[in-house]
């Protein structure tokens, strides 16, 4: 897409753990939950990255650090070039506004009290020189228009509304401010099957007319690779491996991803006794005692001794822009063309 | 009204060929303060040993409401049940008392649920809740019980069982709390087991671990499955027939390669069109317009014509009986001959 331009977005090694402390008194610092260790990617305006692995691998900790919801312990995130991690008071919430957030649950995520138009005009009480005092009922009725909502139903509750229709309230809450970037953490998983694919269209057709940045958190690794240009795998805090689309699904260097992709099901029942399975076994070890050297060697079929001592490092592979952290990276194609 | 219709499978010639569960035109309605709202409209199906039918639909669609009548679990009232059988190898059991049911619940019938946090009990060891089928249906000491939990866990594959069986359901990972569920409902060998979406709230990675431990168990002991699902990826991997509802009807039944290769019913085409494909990256997706119906105001007619591309005058003035297109597919479309030809293209 945009690949020329300079990135808006620019994460390096950065790095969140959470304190474990012990002891009522007298508290005790007893380790860390190493919820982000280590993480470094750019987006480019007009850019969707997707952001794949599973639960407790720290994706919604990543989140978070790229919203300034939480201080990094070390490392930075920089939007257009300056520190957000550094930066305080006015700087901040300035730079708060260009990062927007839609969210997993539209029934959870909208105040049952307040009116659509409240919320999606609450962003303007925190930030009023987007929209002066008089403007604001017009722009939210802008926006629910752009989310392809009725702009009469300004005075109505979510609770009118159903999933779908609540997820585009979310959707236009986050635009209120417009922002250059959107994160969607899991943005349809919640909703109806028919109806995801209405929340998707919506999505793309708003990135190509606002020039919007998506970081897209999701499970659905088809849904994932359908809107995003790159794709980023987490395990246990760490990247193990990003790429293009075509470079992550087609030819998977990391044994994680490749486990990962198999064991997505595909929707065609042919052929379907001969597909290749890599059942991992087991449960992601805890991010508070994470194994040495590579993180996936407790459960990787390839490891050696070498993975135990030495952290393989985020490298690229020759003559691509596919970066993978394994010491014994091969591509291999796991999943069939469907 | 939908007629009644013959099932997936030929029912008739010889004992063998009773299935071993059958839907009958079941009828489920709850009296709210809205208004009776009719979940399950004439629903059939039939289940055979050793096979795995997979009931797709999205919330609302009556997929686990049927389930839960299955195992008569339903609160009634508010729950009634004005029409319908259910035969569980050839006896009505809408018709048993509640003790001859019980017999069959959880023995003969056993259900996992989604959420098997929620599912088990905080305050008692897995142990205890597993050894609890062997204590109350086979009056079992505490002992003994434990014993059989133990040996149970490890069928399902939790590592150091024999530590873990005094864990606490918190203890555990999602994951393996899905397999203590599973270990409890095959804990005295039914012969239906009802998985109501088991692995919606898990992991990508541990969701092909449950579902080869339930196909592992079900090569072993037999058992027919029906696992209620919205995901056609699950479908796919481990059906042999769907039945596809909508608002509360079957909309299409068929062996589970069919429908994926030609659908016969438009919300079933629309599905399968809605999934991202890789050849079609970049352009936008094919989605199914509308929203699914309020089952207090139903659409008169066919429940899905407002959303269909199909719809002509008729679809709203007649609701499509459950037309049989060969004897192991029926589709309730009054156009599945358009839908099939377009499905072909």
């Amino acid at each position: 897409m945009a690949a020329t331009s300079e990135p808006i977005l620019e994460v390096r090694d950065l790095v969140k753990h959470f304190a474990l402390t012990q002891g009522i008194l007298v508290r005790r610092q007893i380790g860390a939950i190493k919820a982000v260790d280590g993480v470094s990617f750019d987006l480019r305006p007009g850019e969707t990255l997707g952001i794949v692995g599973e639960s407790g691998c720290g994706k919604s900790t990543l989140a978070k650090l790229l919203m300034a919801l939480e201080r990094p312990t070390s490392g930075s995130v920089k939007i257009n070039g300056r520190d957000m991690a550094k930066a305080r008071g006015r700087e901040l919430k300035s730079m708060r506004r260009n990062v927007q957030m839609v969210m997993q649950d539209p029934y959870t995520s909208l105040n049952p009290r307040m009116t659509v138009g409240d919320i999606i005009g609450e962003p303007y009480e925190i930030h009023p020189e987007v929209a002066p005092k008089g403007m604001r009922r017009r722009k939210v009725q802008d926006l629910l228009e752009l989310v392809g909502l009725n702009p009469d139903h300004i005075n109505r509750y979510p609770h009118q509304f159903s999933g779908g229709q609540r997820q585009r309230i979310g959707i236009a809450r986050g635009l209120a401010l417009q922002p250059q970037i959107i994160i969607c953490d899991e943005p349809v998983s919640a909703l109806d099957v028919s109806i995801q694919a209405q929340v998707i269209n919506l999505l793309e057709r708003l990135q190509n007319e606002l020039n919007l940045a998506y970081i897209f958190i999701a499970h659905d690794l088809s849904v994932v690779r359908h809107i995003s240009d790159r794709v980023a795998v987490m395990y246990l805090g760490k990247l193990v491996e990003l790429g293009g689309d075509v470079e992550i699904y087609d030819r998977p260097s990391h044994p994680y991803t490749q486990a990962l992709l198999s064991a997505v099901p595909v929707p065609n029942p042919d052929g379907r006794e001969r597909r290749e399975r890599i059942i991992l076994q087991g449960d992601p070890p805890s991010p508070a005692n994470p194994p040495t050297g590579c993180r996936f060697r407790t459960r990787c079929w390839k490891a050696q001794d070498i993975c135990a001592e030495q952290e393989p490092p985020l490298e690229v592979r020759p003559a691509t822009d596919h970066r993978v952290a394994c010491h014994f990276a091969e591509v291999h194609d796991v999943v069939q063309a469907h | 009204m939908m007629t009644t219709h013959t099932d997936v499978l030929p029912t008739e010639g010889g004992l063998g060929n009773t299935p071993l569960l059958a839907v009958d035109n079941l009828h489920v309605e709850f009296s709210t303060r809205q208004g009776v709202v009719k979940a399950v409209n004439g629903v059939s199906y039939d289940l055979y040993q050793g096979e795995t039918l997979a009931v797709l639909g999205e919330s609302g669609s009556g997929k686990s409401v049927t389930a839960q009548a299955i195992m008569g679990i339903l609160d009634m009232p508010p729950a009634r049940i004005p029409h319908g059988e259910i035969r569980f190898r050839g006896t009505d059991m809408l018709k048993l008392t509640d003790e001859a049911r019980s017999q069959i619940r959880g023995q003969r019938i056993a259900m996992i649920f989604q959420d098997a946090l929620s599912a088990l009990n905080p305050v008692f060891t897995v142990g205890w809740q597993i050894g609890e089928m062997f204590r109350v249906h086979r009056g079992m000491s505490k002992r003994d019980a434990q014993k059989k939990a133990i040996e149970l866990m490890d069928r399902v594959r939790i590592p150091a069982a024999k530590q873990r069986v005094h864990d606490y359901p918190h203890q555990f990972s999602g994951g393996m709390r899905q397999r203590i569920m599973i270990a409890m409902s095959i804990a005295l060998d039914p012969e239906v087991l009802i998985a109501d979406e088991p692995t919606t709230a898990l992991d990508v990675t541990v969701q092909a671990q449950i579902m080869e431990l339930l196909a592992e168990l079900q090569r072993e002991s037999n058992m027919g499955l029906i696992l209620i699902t919205h995901d056609l990826g699950v479908v796919a991997d481990v059906a042999d027939k769907i039945a596809v509802m909508y608002g509360g009807r079957i909309v299409e039944k068929a062996l589970v390669h069919d429908v994926y290769r030609t659908p016969a019913h438009p919300y079933s085409k629309g599905l399968l069109d809605s999934i991202p494909r890789v050849d079609l990256k970049g352009q936008e997706l094919y989605a199914i317009k509308g929203l699914p119906p309020n089952l207090l105001a139903m659409p008169p007619g066919c429940a899905f014509n407002p959303r269909c591309p199909y719809r002509q005058d008729n679809c709203v003035s007649e609701a499509p009986p459950l037309y049989e297109i060969s004897h192991t597919r029926s589709s309730a479309c009054h156009y599945w001959r358009e839908v099939l030809d377009g499905s072909h293209e």
